[in-house]
C-alpha cells in the first residue's frame, strides 16, 4: 500500500484502500482469530462459552446475555487520562458489567473524517486494544467510514457489546429498595473536569486525569462479596445526580445522600467553585454507583476498596421511602435540598 | 481551600443559626439583592434553617434575569449576522428572548462561543481576523471593570475585530428605585458582597439614610450569609439603620478604586432598561465616545424584529419581590429548567430555578 | 452574582500572575489590583483579580464566629 499520511476518503469505499486500512492498521492493532477471518459477521460458539461460565448450573434457560451499544463523540480526541478509543471500549465493557454481565465482545465502528492523521488513528487503535486487554474482552466485528471533511469533528466511534450474566444475579435500576445503601466507587467529577480543562476558553491547569477505565473486575470482586447488589449504575453523562434519579424514578423510592460522605478531588472542588458547576452533575467514565443491601454492605465496601478502581469507594446515603422519585442531597448544614437530573448541558457560569 | 473551607464550618455555622433564633422575634423580611446570594442559600439550605420570622426574597441581582427581552434579541440578532462571532458569558446561553434563545441560535447556525472571561473572547478576535468578535457585556460592578481593562487591552494591541455589546447595569441604583416603587415592604437588605469589593460599603450608605433599611453586605460563603443575616437581625430588632459588613476580609468602605478608575475611563452612566422594572435612570453604563470603536452598536445594524413578552410570566413581578414563583401560572405546569419560559427559570440564581430545587423537599 | 473565588499568587511576571487553588493552576491579570504580590489571596472573576483579601480581617471575622460559638454553648 501506498504509504497514507491522512485518511482519504477513497479509504472509506469499500475498495482496495479500505482494504489495506484495514488489514495494514485495525488489524495490526486487533488481530484475533475472529477478526482476522474478516468475514461479513463474527461466528462465536456461546453454547460451550456459557457452558463454561455457568460452571455446572443447569444450561439452556439460565444462560442470560446483556448487549449494549453506545457512541463515542468526545472532544478533543485525546485529553490527560485516555482517549476517544479508551473511551469507546470502556464504555461499552462497563454498560455491561452494570447489569453485572461478563463482557466477551465488543464491535468497533469507526465514521472518520477526511484528512485524519493515520499516527492518530493508530494512537487510538492501540489505546482500543490495551483497553480490551485489561478488560478481557476481544474486538470481533468493525467497520469504518470516511465522511468529507468537516463532517465529523475528527472521529465518532460506535461500540456494541455483549456479555454473559452469571446465574443468581439480578441487577437493574428497578431493585432498589428502602433500607438500601448507596455506594460510590471512588471520586466524582474527575473525567468531567479534565475534558473542561481543555476546552477552548477556560484555559486552567490542573494535575487532574480522566478516570476513564473498566470497571468489569470492580464488579466481579463485588459480585464475590454479596449477591445483595441491587442496582449499578455508571455515571458518565449528566454525573451521579443523574444515574440516581434514575434509578429512584425506577425503583419507585426515594434516595438521600450526604454531601460530607462524597469523595472528590480538591481539584475538582476547586474546578467546580471557580466555573459555578455542579460536580454531582459532571460525567465519570471510571466510576460506578451502587445501591445494596444494608447488611452487606460494608463487606462489599471492603472488598471494593481493594480493587484499584475502588480504593476511595465510599457509602454516600441510602434509599428511603419518603420523596419517592426523587434525589434530596443534605448539605454539610443538615439542610436539604433536591438534587435534580442535569437539564441541558453543563454550562459555566460567571454569575 | 484556604478562604472557603474556613467560612463553611458547620460548627460555627450551628451556633450562627441558634443565635438568629434566639435573637430573631419580630417576623421580618430580608431581601437577599444578589443571584449570587439566592444561589447559596439554596446550595446550603439555609432557608430551611432560619426561624419562620424570618421571610426571605429574592431581588433583582441577577445581570441575566434583569435583561430584558428587547436587549437579549439584540444579541442574538448579532449572532445570527454573517461574519459574526458572538462570545459569551455561558450564563445567558438558554435564556429565551422573543423568538429563541442563543443556544437555539447556535443550534441554528450562528457562531456562538462561551467564554469565562473578556480575555478570552480578545483570544477569539485574534485569532479569527477575518471575522468580527461581538463579547455580549452582561454583568454588574464586577463585571464592567473586568470587561474595561479588556478593551484598553485591545486598544493598546490595536485590534480592530474586537467589539463589545454592553449591557452593564449599577446597582445600588436599581435597589433605590425598587424601594421608590414602594411595592414591597423590606426590613433588611442583604447586599452584594463582589459587587462592595469594587464599589465599597460607603456606596450603599444612602439606602438606611434614605429608606431607614439596614444594609449588610454579605460574603457567598454559608457562614458570611448566616452572620449577615444575624446583623440584620439585631439591627431590626433594635430599631436601626446602617450600612455593616459581613465580608471584611473583602469589601473596605472604599471599594477598589483602581477597578473603578478603569471602568469609568471606559464607561459612563446611562439610564438602562430592568426587566421587571423599566427604564431605570443612571443604573447603566455605556461606552465613552473615546472608546467607540469597539461599540458594537455603532459597528453594526441589526434588526431583531418586535420584542414580545411570554403570556403569563411574572419574572418582572418575582424580581421586583412583589410575587414568588408559587404565585406564577406556569411554574412547575409549563415553565421548567428543562423548558424555561422567563430567565428567572434559566439562571441558576434566578429564583424560579431556585423555588424549583428546595420547595419539592420535605 | 458575581462569582469570585480566591486564589494565591504563586508567581508573578508582568500584571499576569500565575495562581492556585486547590491543585487548579490559571494565569490571571492583576490590572484591576496591581498592588497585589506573590503570597497574596486575590479574589479572582471572569480571570482579573478584583481585590485582595485581608488575611487579618479573615482570622478576626472567624475569631468573632467562634466566640459566639462557645459563648452561646450554655
Amino acid at each position: 500500500m501506498k504509504k497514507h499520511r491522512r485518511i482519504i476518503l477513497a479509504h472509506g469505499s469499500g475498495g482496495k484502500l479500505s482494504h489495506d486500512l484495514i488489514k495494514e492498521v485495525f488489524l495490526k492493532h486487533f488481530a484475533n482469530p475472529t477478526l482476522n477471518k474478516l468475514d461479513d459477521a463474527a461466528v462465536v460458539s456461546l453454547s460451550s462459552i456459557a457452558h463454561r461460565l455457568l460452571q455446572g448450573e443447569e444450561a439452556s434457560d439460565k444462560v442470560r446475555f446483556a448487549f449494549t451499544t453506545d457512541s463515542y463523540v468526545v472532544s478533543p480526541l485525546f485529553f490527560p487520562g485516555g482517549d476517544i478509543g479508551k473511551l469507546s471500549v470502556c464504555g461499552t465493557v462497563n454498560d455491561l458489567s452494570m447489569m453485572g454481565a461478563k463482557p466477551l465482545f465488543l464491535s468497533a465502528s469507526f465514521i472518520i473524517e477526511e484528512g485524519f492523521q493515520i499516527s492518530e488513528l493508530e494512537r487510538i487503535l492501540s489505546s482500543m486494544r490495551k483497553a480490551a486487554e485489561e478488560a478481557k474482552v476481544t474486538i470481533i466485528a468493525g467497520d469504518t467510514k470516511v465522511v468529507d471533511k468537516g463532517s465529523a469533528d475528527g472521529m465518532f466511534i460506535s461500540t456494541t457489546g455483549v456479555g454473559f450474566i452469571p446465574g443468581g444475579v439480578e441487577i437493574s435500576g428497578s431493585n432498589a429498595r428502602p433500607g438500601d445503601k448507596v455506594i460510590v466507587s471512588g471520586t466524582i467529577g474527575d473525567h468531567g473536569i479534565a475534558i473542561l480543562s481543555q476546552r477552548e476558553g477556560l484555559r486552567f491547569s490542573i494535575r487532574l486525569r480522566s478516570d476513564c477505565a473498566p470497571l468489569n473486575e470492580l464488579v466481579e470482586d463485588m459480585l464475590e462479596a454479596s449477591k445483595e447488589i441491587h442496582c449499578l449504575r455508571d455515571p458518565t453523562r449528566g454525573g451521579i445526580a443523574s444515574a440516581l434519579n434514575e434509578i429512584a424514578t425506577k425503583s419507585n423510592v426515594g434516595i438521600r445522600i450526604y454531601e460530607e460522605a462524597i469523595p472528590i478531588h480538591d481539584a475538582v472542588r476547586a474546578a467546580c467553585e471557580m466555573l459555578g458547576l455542579d460536580p454531582f452533575h459532571l460525567a465519570n467514565e471510571g466510576k460506578l454507583v451502587a445501591i445494596v443491601g444494608h447488611s452487606d454492605a460494608e463487606k462489599i465496601l471492603e472488598k471494593m476498596r481493594g480493587n484499584r478502581y475502588g480504593v476511595d469507594a465510599a457509602v454516600i446515603g441510602e434509599v428511603v421511602e419518603e420523596h419517592k422519585g426523587r434525589v434530596v442531597l443534605k448539605t454539610i448544614f443538615g439542610a436539604s435540598r433536591l438534587l435534580d437530573m442535569l437539564v441541558g448541558d453543563l454550562l459555566p457560569r460567571i454569575c | 481551600m484556604k478562604y472557603i473551607d474556613e467560612f463553611r464550618n458547620p460548627d460555627l455555622a450551628k451556633a450562627l443559626v441558634e443565635r438568629i433564633h434566639r435573637l430573631s422575634k419580630k417576623p421580618i423580611r430580608l431581601m437577599e439583592f444578589c443571584g449570587g446570594h439566592t444561589h447559596a442559600i439554596l446550595r446550603y439550605g439555609i432557608r430551611n434553617l432560619l426561624p419562620p420570622t424570618i421571610e426571605m426574597l429574592s431581588g433583582p441581582g441577577c445581570p441575566v434575569c434583569v435583561t430584558s427581552n428587547a436587549d437579549l434579541d439584540k444579541a442574538i440578532a448579532f449572532a445570527e449576522k454573517e461574519g459574526i462571532i458572538l462570545a459569551t458569558f455561558g450564563d445567558m446561553m438558554k435564556v429565551p428572548g422573543s423568538y429563541k434563545s442563543l443556544a437555539d441560535a447556535k443550534a441554528e447556525g450562528a457562531d456562538v462561543r462561551i467564554v469565562y472571561s473578556t480575555m478570552d473572547a480578545l483570544e477569539i478576535a485574534k485569532r479569527n481576523k477575518r471575522k468580527s468578535v461581538v463579547f455580549l457585556g452582561i454583568g454588574f460592578e464586577t463585571t464592567a471593570p473586568t470587561i474595561a481593562a479588556s478593551m484598553l487591552d485591545a486598544a493598546e494591541e490595536g485590534i480592530e475585530n474586537f467589539y463589545v455589546l454592553a449591557f452593564l447595569k449599577l446597582t445600588p441604583q436599581v435597589t433605590r428605585a425598587l424601594l421608590d416603587l414602594g411595592e414591597v415592604k423590606l426590613d433588611g437588605i442583604i447586599g452584594p458582597g463582589h459587587v462592595s469589593t469594587v464599589i465599597g460599603s460607603r456606596a450603599w450608605e444612602s439606602i438606611p439614610k434614605d429608606y431607614h433599611i439596614p444594609c449588610v453586605i454579605c460574603g457567598f460563603e454559608p457562614l458570611d450569609i448566616l452572620q449577615g443575616i444575624e446583623m440584620l437581625v439585631a439591627q431590626t430588632e433594635g430599631g436601626e439603620a446602617k450600612v455593616e459588613i459581613a465580608y471584611r476580609r473583602s469589601v473596605r468602605p472604599e471599594g477598589n478604586k483602581r477597578a473603578l478608575d478603569i471602568m469609568y475611563r471606559v464607561f459612563e452612566i446611562c439610564p438602562a432598561n430592568w426587566r421587571g422594572i423599566g427604564v431605570v435612570p443612571g443604573s447603566g453604563l455605556k461606552i465613552r465616545d473615546e472608546y467607540a470603536i469597539f461599540d458594537a452598536e455603532k459597528a453594526f445594524a441589526v434588526d431583531p424584529g418586535p420584542t414580545r413578552e411570554h403570556k403569563g410570566c411574572i419574572c418582572g413581578e418575582i424580581l421586583r419581590g412583589v410575587k414568588t414563583p408559587l404565585d406564577c401560572k406556569l411554574f412547575r405546569k409549563v415553565c421548567d429548567p428543562e423548558n424555561p419560559i422567563g430567565p428567572c427559570m434559566v439562571s441558576s440564581e434566578g429564583a424560579c430555578s431556585a423555588y424549583y430545587n428546595w420547595q419539592a423537599t420535605p | 452574582m458575581c462569582l469570585a473565588i480566591p486564589f494565591l499568587i504563586k508567581s508573578l511576571e508582568g500584571q499576569i500572575a500565575e495562581v492556585e487553588i486547590g491543585g487548579l493552576r490559571r494565569k490571571v491579570s492583576l490590572v484591576l489590583t496591581p498592588e497585589a504580590k506573590v503570597g497574596d489571596y486575590v479574589l479572582v472573576h471572569t480571570g482579573y483579580a478584583i481585590g485582595v483579601l485581608n488575611e487579618e480581617e479573615a482570622a478576626e471575622t472567624l475569631r468573632l464566629l467562634e466566640e459566639i460559638a462557645s459563648s452561646d454553648d450554655q
